[in-house]
C-alpha cells in the first residue's frame, strides 16, 4: 500500500506556548483514521498545519504526488495544499453563507479551470465550454448527495445537517486524495450521526479517498475508524485500533468520557 | 546645537500629538471605530479657548480656565456625537460607522465655517511672551515648556484614571471583551460615553496648547494634526494607551527633524511614509499585540 | 449556453445603445440643456471610478480609501502623454490607466497582506503620499498649480454637439468597463474574487490563491480608476492636486456604499444621483457641505445597505421578460411596490457584516 500523507515530528508554538509537539503520522491510501483528544488538545491545530493555515515551526509534511514520489508541502500555502490533493471541512462550518449552494460547489472547481480571466471577460469559446463542464460537474455531485433541489438556495438557509453535508460535497469537488473532516458530527443526533457514518464509508469507496477525521462522538469514531490517534496537550499519547485505545489507561485517564459531550 | 533644538521642538509638538492620539486610541480600543471627527474636536477646543482668552486676556489663571472649560465643553460634545451618531451603529457593519464619522467631521468643519462667531477666516491666538531658556545650547520657549508640562500632567492623570480607578478598570475590560464586561455587570453605554468624553477632553486641551504654539486658527485646522496623531496612534499600537503616547512623541520628533534637515514640503508625506512602513513591518504597532484569528 | 450568451449580449447592447440614443436626442433637442448634459458626462466619469472602487471593496472585500490617488495618477499620466508626447486622446487615457495599474501593482504588493482597518488606513496613506508627490514633483506635474490646456475631446464648434461628443466618449468607456467587470464577476476568476470577500480561509481551502486575486482585483481597479482620471483630465481641460484628495476618495466610497456595496446596478444609479445631489446642494450656498455631511450621517443610520444591497438588475433580463410578455400593469406595479418596500425597509444585504478584521 502506498503512503498518501506523512508528517514527521511537526510542532508549532504560539507565543511561548507549544501547542503541538512532535506530531507524526503516516497515512496509507484508503485508510480511515480518527484523531481524538480532549478539548484544547491541539487536534484542529494539527489540521491547520496539514492544510497550510499554520506553518509548523519544525518538522516536515509530505504528500504523495501523482507520479509516485512524495512532495514536501511543509511551507505550502493553503490553496497550494488543496491543489496538491488535501481537502478539509471546518469545525465551525465555513460555507460561503450568502452564496448559493451551486456557487459554493462551483468555486471548488476553480483550480481545474483552464481559462483565464481574459477568456471570461470576452466570453470566448474556451470559457463557454469550461463553464458548461463546471455546471454539469457541480450539478452531478450535488445530485449524488441529494442536494439538487436546493442548488439555488443560499447556503445559510439550509438546515444544519445539510450545511455540513454541503461542506463535505464542496471539499470533494476539489478532487482530493486525502480528506480531513473536523468534527463532522458536531451538533448531530444519533440518527444523523448514523447517516453520516454511512456517508463517510460511501465517499471513501466511491471517491477513492483516504480520510482523517477529528471527532468527539465516540460512537462514530469507534464505529468507522480503523486506526485512532489520541492527542493530549499537543502530544500523541496513544495510537492503535479502537479496542486498543478504549482500553488504554493513559487515554482513559486523559479523556474517555464516552459519547457526546 | 541644532539637533538638540529639534529634539526639544519635537517633544513639545509630540506631546500635543500624544494627547490627540490618546483620543483615537481609546475610542478604537473600546468600539473599534476610527473616529475621523476627532481632529475636529481639536479645532473646537481651540476656538473655545480662544474666546475665553480673548475675553479675559492671557494670564496663568485664564489659561488654566481656558483649558479646563474647553475640555469640559468638548467632552460633552464628544459624548453627544457618540450618543446620536455612533451608538445606533454599534451593531452595524463598520464601514457604515466609518462613513458616519467622516460625515460628522464634514459637518463640524463646515458648520464651524458658517457659524457667525467662528467663520471661515483665520483668527490669531493670544500668545505668551517669547521668553526663552537655554538648555545645553538649545533654546526652549516658555510656551514649549508649558505645552509639554500640561500635556505630561494630563497624561499622568489619564494614566491614574485608567490604571487605578474602578472606572478605568471597567474601560480596560470593555476594550478587551465587550460582551464579557456586560456579563460582569458593567454598564457598557456609560463606559463608552466616558471614553469618548475623556478622548474629547484631551483633544480639546491639545487644541488650546497647539494654538499657543501655532497661533493661526481656522475651521480646518484639525485635519492635519488629527491625521498625524492618528498615524501616531497606529504607530504606537492602536488601542494601546502607552503606545499612543510613545507614538505621539515619535511623530513629533520625526516631523521636526524632517522640517529641519530635509524640507518642510515633504514633512507631511513623511508622516504617511512612517505609517505605511509601520503597517508593513508590524501592523500591531510598537506596543500592540498580534491577534490571531481562530480557525 | 452559447446561444444564451449571444442573446444576452444582443439585448444588453441594444438597451445600451437605446439609452444613449435617447440621451443624445434629449440633449440635441435642448430638453436636456448643456449644463445638465455636462452633469451626465461627469456622472459617467464618476461611475467609472466608483466601479473601480466597488470592484476592490464591494466584490473583493478590501476597503480602499485611496482611489482618488489612482485617479490622479491616471489623470496626470494621460495629460502628460498628450501634452509632452503628443499622444492621441484615447491612447493617452488607456496608457494612463496602464501606468496607474503598474503603480497599483507596486503599492498592492506589500499593502494587500494587511487586513481590515489596517489595509484601509494604508491605502489612505498612499493616496495622500501620491497627492503630496504630485505637489512636489513640480517640474513634471506643475506642482500645486497643476496642468492646464489639457487636450479635450474633439470639438465641433457647436456647443450642444460638443456635449454629445463628450457624452459619447465617456459613455462608450463606461459601458465597456461595466461589461468587463460584469463579465469578469460571472466567470470562475470572478467567483474566486467574491469568495475572497466571503471567507478568506474557506476560499483558500478551495484552492483559491487569495493573495493573487486580491492583487488582480486591486490592479484592475487601479487601471479603471486611472482611465477615469484620464477622461476627467480631458473633460476638465486642467487638473491640480487638490482635485484628488482624501475627500474625493470619500465621495467615491459614498457613491458605492449608497448604491450598494457589491451591486453594479446600484453604482450606476447612485453615480448619477450623487452628481445631481452635489449640484442640488449648491442652492444651500455655504451650508452645502454641512447638509452633505448630514445626509451622509442620516443615510448611514437609516440605509446601511444602500440602494440595492447586493442585488443586480440586468438589461437583458428586462428585455427577455418584455418579449415573453411577462409585463402586465399589475405585475409591474407589484414589482415596483416590492422594490420600494425593499429599499425603504432596507432588508438588503450588506457585505461588511462582521466586526473585527484587524492586523494580519
Amino acid at each position: 500500500m502506498s503512503v498518501v500523507l506523512e508528517a514527521n515530528n511537526i510542532s508549532i508554538m504560539f507565543g511561548g506556548l507549544k501547542a503541538v509537539s512532535n506530531f507524526s503520522i503516516k497515512l496509507e491510501a484508503g485508510e480511515l483514521v480518527g484523531l481524538i483528544g480532549p478539548n484544547g488538545a491541539g487536534k484542529t491545530t494539527v489540521f491547520n498545519m496539514l492544510t497550510g493555515i499554520y506553518n509548523p515551526s519544525c518538522g516536515k509534511i509530505f504528500i504523495s504526488s501523482s507520479n509516485g514520489g512524495m512532495i514536501d508541502i511543509t511551507s505550502y500555502k493553503p490553496h497550494k495544499i488543496t491543489q496538491s490533493g488535501i481537502a478539509r471541512t471546518f469545525q465551525n462550518i465555513r460555507l460561503f453563507k450568502d452564496l448559493t449552494v451551486l456557487d459554493n460547489v462551483r468555486i471548488a472547481f476553480h483550480s481545474s479551470v483552464r481559462y483565464s480571466a481574459f477568456d471570461g471577460i470576452i466570453r470566448s469559446s474556451k470559457y463557454v465550454e469550461e463553464e458548461e463542464k463546471i455546471l454539469v460537474q457541480s450539478r452531478n455531485i450535488l445530485s449524488i448527495f441529494n442536494l439538487s433541489n436546493k442548488q439555488n438556495e443560499l447556503a445559510k438557509n439550509l438546515p444544519y445537517g445539510e450545511q455540513r453535508k454541503l461542506e463535505i460535497v464542496r471539499a470533494l469537488a476539489t478532487n482530493p486524495k486525502l480528506l480531513l473532516l473536523d468534527e463532522p458530527a458536531a451538533g448531530m443526533n444519533p440518527q444523523e450521526t448514523h447517516e453520516l457514518m454511512n456517508l463517510i464509508a460511501y465517499i471513501r469507496k466511491e471517491f477513492n479517498l483516504t480520510i482523517l477525521l477529528i471527532e468527539h462522538d465516540m460512537s462514530l469514531v469507534m464505529g468507522i475508524c480503523e486506526r485512532i490517534i489520541v492527542l493530549d496537550y499537543g502530544q500523541i499519547i496513544a495510537e492503535g485500533t479502537p479496542s486498543q485505545i478504549s482500553s488504554n489507561p493513559k487515554v482513559i485517564k486523559a479523556y474517555l468520557g464516552g459519547g457526546d459531550e | 546645537m541644532v539637533f538638540l533644538q529639534q529634539i526639544f521642538n519635537g517633544l513639545a509638538l509630540g506631546s500635543v500629538y500624544a494627547l490627540i492620539a490618546l483620543g483615537y486610541t481609546m475610542v478604537y480600543g473600546i468600539v473599534r471605530l476610527i473616529n475621523f471627527a476627532h481632529g475636529d474636536i481639536l479645532m473646537l477646543g481651540a476656538y473655545t479657548g480662544f474666546f475665553i482668552l480673548k475675553s479675559f486676556g492671557l494670564s496663568p489663571l485664564s489659561l488654566v480656565i481656558a483649558i479646563a472649560v474647553s475640555m469640559m465643553i468638548c467632552s460633552f460634545i464628544g459624548m453627544g456625537i457618540e450618543k446620536t451618531c455612533y451608538k445606533p451603529l454599534r451593531n452595524s457593519p463598520r464601514i457604515n460607522a466609518l462613513i458616519t464619522a467622516i460625515g460628522v467631521s464634514i459637518v463640524i468643519e463646515n458648520g464651524a465655517k458658517v457659524i457667525p462667531f467662528i467663520g471661515p477666516n483665520p483668527r490669531v491666538y493670544p500668545v505668551l511672551k517669547p521668553v526663552n531658556y537655554t538648555i545645553s545650547g538649545a533654546s526652549v520657549s516658555q510656551t514649549q515648556i508649558i505645552v509639554f508640562g500640561v500635556s505630561i500632567f494630563l497624561m499622568i492623570v489619564l494614566n491614574y484614571i485608567v490604571n487605578f480607578t474602578k472606572t478605568g478598570k471597567a474601560m480596560r475590560a470593555v476594550s478587551l471583551d465587550k460582551d464579557a464586561a456586560l456579563l460582569m455587570g458593567i454598564d457598557i453605554n456609560k463606559i463608552i460615553s466616558f471614553t469618548f468624553a475623556i478622548g474629547a477632553a484631551l483633544g480639546a486641551a491639545a487644541g488650546v496648547l497647539y494654538s499657543l504654539s501655532y497661533p493661526s486658527i481656522n475651521p480646518y485646522m484639525g485635519i492635519m494634526p488629527g491625521l498625524k496623531a492618528f498615524v501616531a496612534a497606529v504607530l504606537g499600537g492602536i488601542g494601546s494607551i502607552p503606545g499612543a503616547m510613545l507614538g505621539g512623541f515619535i511623530m513629533g520628533i520625526a516631523e521636526t527633524i524632517t522640517r529641519g534637515y530635509i524640507s518642510s514640503l515633504w514633512a507631511d508625506a513623511v508622516a504617511f511614509a512612517i505609517l505605511i512602513g509601520m503597517l508593513l513591518v508590524k501592523p500591531a504597532g510598537i506596543m500592540g499585540k498580534n491577534v490571531r484569528e481562530k480557525v | 449556453m452559447r446561444k444564451n450568451i449571444l442573446t444576452n449580449f444582443v439585448y444588453n447592447l441594444s438597451i445600451a445603445v437605446l439609452i444613449f440614443v435617447i440621451l443624445a436626442l434629449l440633449i440635441f433637442s435642448g430638453i436636456i440643456d448643456e449644463y445638465n448634459g455636462n452633469l451626465l458626462v461627469l456622472s459617467g466619469i464618476y461611475l467609472i471610478v466608483a466601479l473601480s472602487l466597488n470592484l476592490i471593496t464591494g466584490f473583493t472585500g478590501q476597503l480602499s480609501l485611496g482611489q482618488a490617488g489612482f485617479m490622479s495618477i491616471g489623470a496626470y499620466s494621460s495629460a502628460i502623454l498628450m501634452l509632452n508626447f503628443k499622444f492621441p486622446l484615447i491612447l493617452a487615457v488607456i496608457f494612463g490607466g496602464l501606468i496607474t495599474g503598474f503603480v497599483g501593482l507596486i503599492i498592492g504588493f506589500p499593502t494587500l497582506r494587511l487586513k481590515g482597518d489596517y489595509l484601509a488606513i494604508t491605502t489612505l496613506g498612499f493616496g495622500e503620499i501620491i497627492r503630496v508627490a504630485m505637489i512636489n514633483l513640480s517640474k513634471l506635474t506643475g506642482g500645486a498649480a497643476g496642468l492646464k490646456n489639457i487636450p479635450k475631446f474633439p470639438s465641433s464648434g457647436d456647443y450642444i454637439l460638443d456635449v454629445i461628443i463628450n457624452l459619447t466618449y465617456i459613455y462608450v468607456f463606461a459601458i465597456i468597463i461595466l461589461a468587463i467587470v460584469s463579465n469578469l464577476l460571472k466567470s470562475s476568476p470572478g467567483r474566486a474574487i467574491i469568495s475572497v470577500r466571503e471567507d478568506e480561509i474557506a476560499s483558500s481551502s478551495m484552492g483559491v490563491d487569495i493573495f493573487y486575486y486580491k492583487m488582480f482585483s486591486f490592479v484592475l481597479s487601479a487601471i479603471i480608476a486611472g482611465i477615469g482620471g484620464g477622461l476627467y483630465a480631458s473633460y476638465m481641460g486642467y487638473i491640480n492636486p487638490d482635485l484628488f484628495g482624501f475627500l474625493n476618495s470619500v465621495n467615491y466610497l459614498v457613491i458605492v456604499v449608497l448604491g450598494g456595496l457589491g451591486s453594479l446596478t446600484g453604482t450606476v444609479f447612485s453615480s448619477v444621483i450623487f452628481v445631481y445631489l452635489q449640484e442640488w446642494l449648491r442652492i444651500f450656498g455655504d451650508f452645502r457641505l454641512v447638509i452633505f455631511g448630514l445626509i451622509l450621517i442620516i443615510s448611514m443610520l437609516f440605509w446601511p445597505s444602500g440602494l440595492m444591497g447586493t442585488s443586480e438588475y440586468s438589461p437583458s433580463g428586462f428585455v427577455k421578460k418584455l418579449i415573453k410578455g411577462q409585463f402586465t400593469i399589475e405585475s409591474i406595479l407589484s414589482k415596483a411596490k416590492q422594490l420600494l418596500k425593499k429599499i425603504i425597509s432596507n432588508k438588503s444585504r450588506n457585505i461588511f457584516k462582521h466586526n473585527g478584521g484587524e492586523g494580519r
